[in-house]
């Protein structure tokens, strides 16, 4: 018959040899190979002592920008909730009160901003939609959490440190990005 | 009658008494760095890192693997014969444990004006007496599957006795070509034997291959561990048991592991024989205790080296299929160890 693939293989059933049947040599073998992996570089990475480097493109957990002065980039337009296929994204807007210009960026800020991180799929559609500049995703991925609730993630979790106040925790949070 | 009683030893008595119980700490202790170590060879062999977590390289493991089988619920099953079920790890770990009593751990330490041996019993049938013993450790298994009342337990336990019967008798028969050459069943003078002229391997290459494919099927150990079979009866023998019942019989293999090692060694290997060096000579140099710890620490080495060959066996070869099991003993083990027998027996009368 001819075989359908080139790879095909027909398996073996010739009796064993008389050096086959003594078993000992292929197990002297078989040992060499064990012992010659106890020297071998392992992969393994010590994870809490140390990371692996993410990729300058992974899209980990959302941060919601500041601009150069600490203030708010977002101006809670929805367009954001409106790209983000998960639906994780809610927001409620709110006007901005006279004496606020130190705190928000723009007329309209984000009263609350809330994503979901069981329901978001880390697309990054979001930080396309943001014509602010406000949102990116960040080189964190998402930590366990006991709850539900906890993985619901509100502007306090969101909101990277003002720069002015605590630029330390600003460039950390930053990161490579930007 | 007074005088009998003050005419006794005592401090014979209280020699022994503390050697035993020096063995059996020792025992134990090396039993838990076993655990230890199998799972730090097996990652190594496997690309790993092994356990390094609890302390530094993972050297407190042993004690947090230990604090957790204490804690586990004790769970003695309804339908089982309750005596036997108790009975069955500590018969396991008995049986582990006496075998080493009549082991020469070093020649003999010179303390307090008294020679104090480093053999718990130098009985002159000290073979016989580990053959016993060992083969009463089948009825750890035995038990512990008989009782659980579970069919993969009976099965398990049918398992190893049937293993451990076929493989003692190629055991015995690689044993008596050696006899017949110590002409001794003494295992300190076996020893001094192999100290005064050769190690035992060297005229006994066969006899010790087949002593030490016995040895790893005696021990329940990969690639004869059929009776514990994890893929095909769920764990064997020990299914049921739980808790630090359940770490008797994993702590009894280890120490299995650990006295047929030194067993191994003292007969074939030399025992606590320094290689490479007369041991008399060096005791008048250096005297007779230095001399003494550096057998105790010799015989320990070639311990260690078999137990890692245990373990790298075990991460290297695939379990027996039963029919080959029993082929391996009946077929090949029993032929060659007749034949070793008789090869040894025409020599040492041709030699006279």
């Amino acid at each position: 018959m001819q075989p359908l693939t080139s790879r095909a293989k027909a398996v073996d059933r010739k009796p064993m040899t008389m050096w086959e049947k003594m078993y000992l040599p292929a197990i002297a073998k078989g040992m060499s190979i064990t012992f010659g992996h106890m020297f071998k570089k392992k992969p393994t990475v010590n994870y809490p002592e140390k990371q692996r480097p993410f990729s300058p493109v992974f899209r980990g957990l959302h941060v919601l920008n500041r601009d150069e002065q600490g203030r708010e980039r977002c101006t809670a337009c929805g367009l954001c909730a409106v790209a983000c296929p998960a639906e994780a994204i809610t927001m409620e807007a709110a006007e901005r009160l006279p004496g606020e210009e130190n705190l928000y960026r723009e007329e309209k800020y984000a009263a609350k901003y809330e994503i979901n991180m069981l329901r978001c799929i880390f697309c990054g559609l979001c930080e396309e939609a943001c014509p602010k500049d406000a949102i990116y995703l960040s080189e964190t991925f998402a930590p366990s959490n006991y709850t539900r609730k906890g993985f619901i993630y509100g502007k306090d979790e969101l909101l990277i440190p003002d720069p002015v106040t605590q630029p330390e925790e600003y460039a950390k949070a930053k990161g490579q990005r930007h | 009658m007074h005088l009998t009683l003050l005419a006794f030893d005592w401090a014979l008595l209280l020699e022994k008494a503390v050697l035993i119980l020096i063995i059996i700490s020792v025992s134990l202790l090396v039993a838990m760095y076993e655990t230890w170590g199998e799972r730090k060879v097996a990652a190594f062999m496997q690309d790993r890192r092994g356990p390094n977590r609890a302390g530094p390289g993972g050297i407190l493991q042993p004690l947090a693997d230990g604090l957790k089988l204490f804690m586990k619920e004790e769970i003695v099953p309804l339908s089982s014969s309750r005596f036997l079920f108790v009975l069955g790890p500590g018969l396991a770990m008995l049986t582990a444990m006496m075998t080493s009593a009549v082991v020469p751990w070093s020649s003999h330490f010179h303390l307090w004006g008294r020679d104090i041996s480093m053999q718990i019993a130098d009985v002159n049938i000290g073979i016989l007496y580990i053959f016993g013993v060992v083969s009463m450790g089948v009825y750890g298994i035995m038990i512990g599957g008989w009782a659980s009342n579970n069919k993969f337990s009976l099965l398990a336990a049918i398992r190893g006795a049937s293993q451990i019967i076929s493989y003692e008798l190629a055991m015995g028969l690689s044993i008596i070509a050696l006899l017949m050459i110590s002409g001794s069943l003494s295992l300190r003078t076996i020893v001094e034997q192999q100290q005064a002229h050769y190690y035992y391997v060297l005229v006994q290459p066969l006899g010790f291959l087949i002593f030490l494919i016995c040895a790893f099927a005696e021990c329940n150990r990969t690639p004869f561990d059929l009776s514990e079979a994890e893929s095909e009866l769920n764990m064997g023998y020990h299914l049921e048991y739980s808790s630090m019942k359940l770490g008797f019989y994993l702590f009894a293999e280890y120490v299995n592991m650990f006295v047929s090692s030194a067993v191994m060694a003292t007969l074939y290997w030399g025992g606590y024989d320094i290689p490479f060096v007369n041991d008399a000579t060096l005791a008048q140099h250096i005297g007779q205790n230095p001399v003494a710890i550096l057998q105790i620490v010799s015989l320990f080495a070639k311990i260690i080296i078999f137990i890692f060959f245990f373990m790298w066996v075990r991460w290297t070869i695939p379990r027996f299929r039963y029919d080959q099991l029993m082929k391996l003993g009946w077929h090949v083990l029993i032929p060659l160890a007749l034949f070793n027998m008789l090869a040894t027996g025409a020599i040492v009368l041709w030699r006279g």
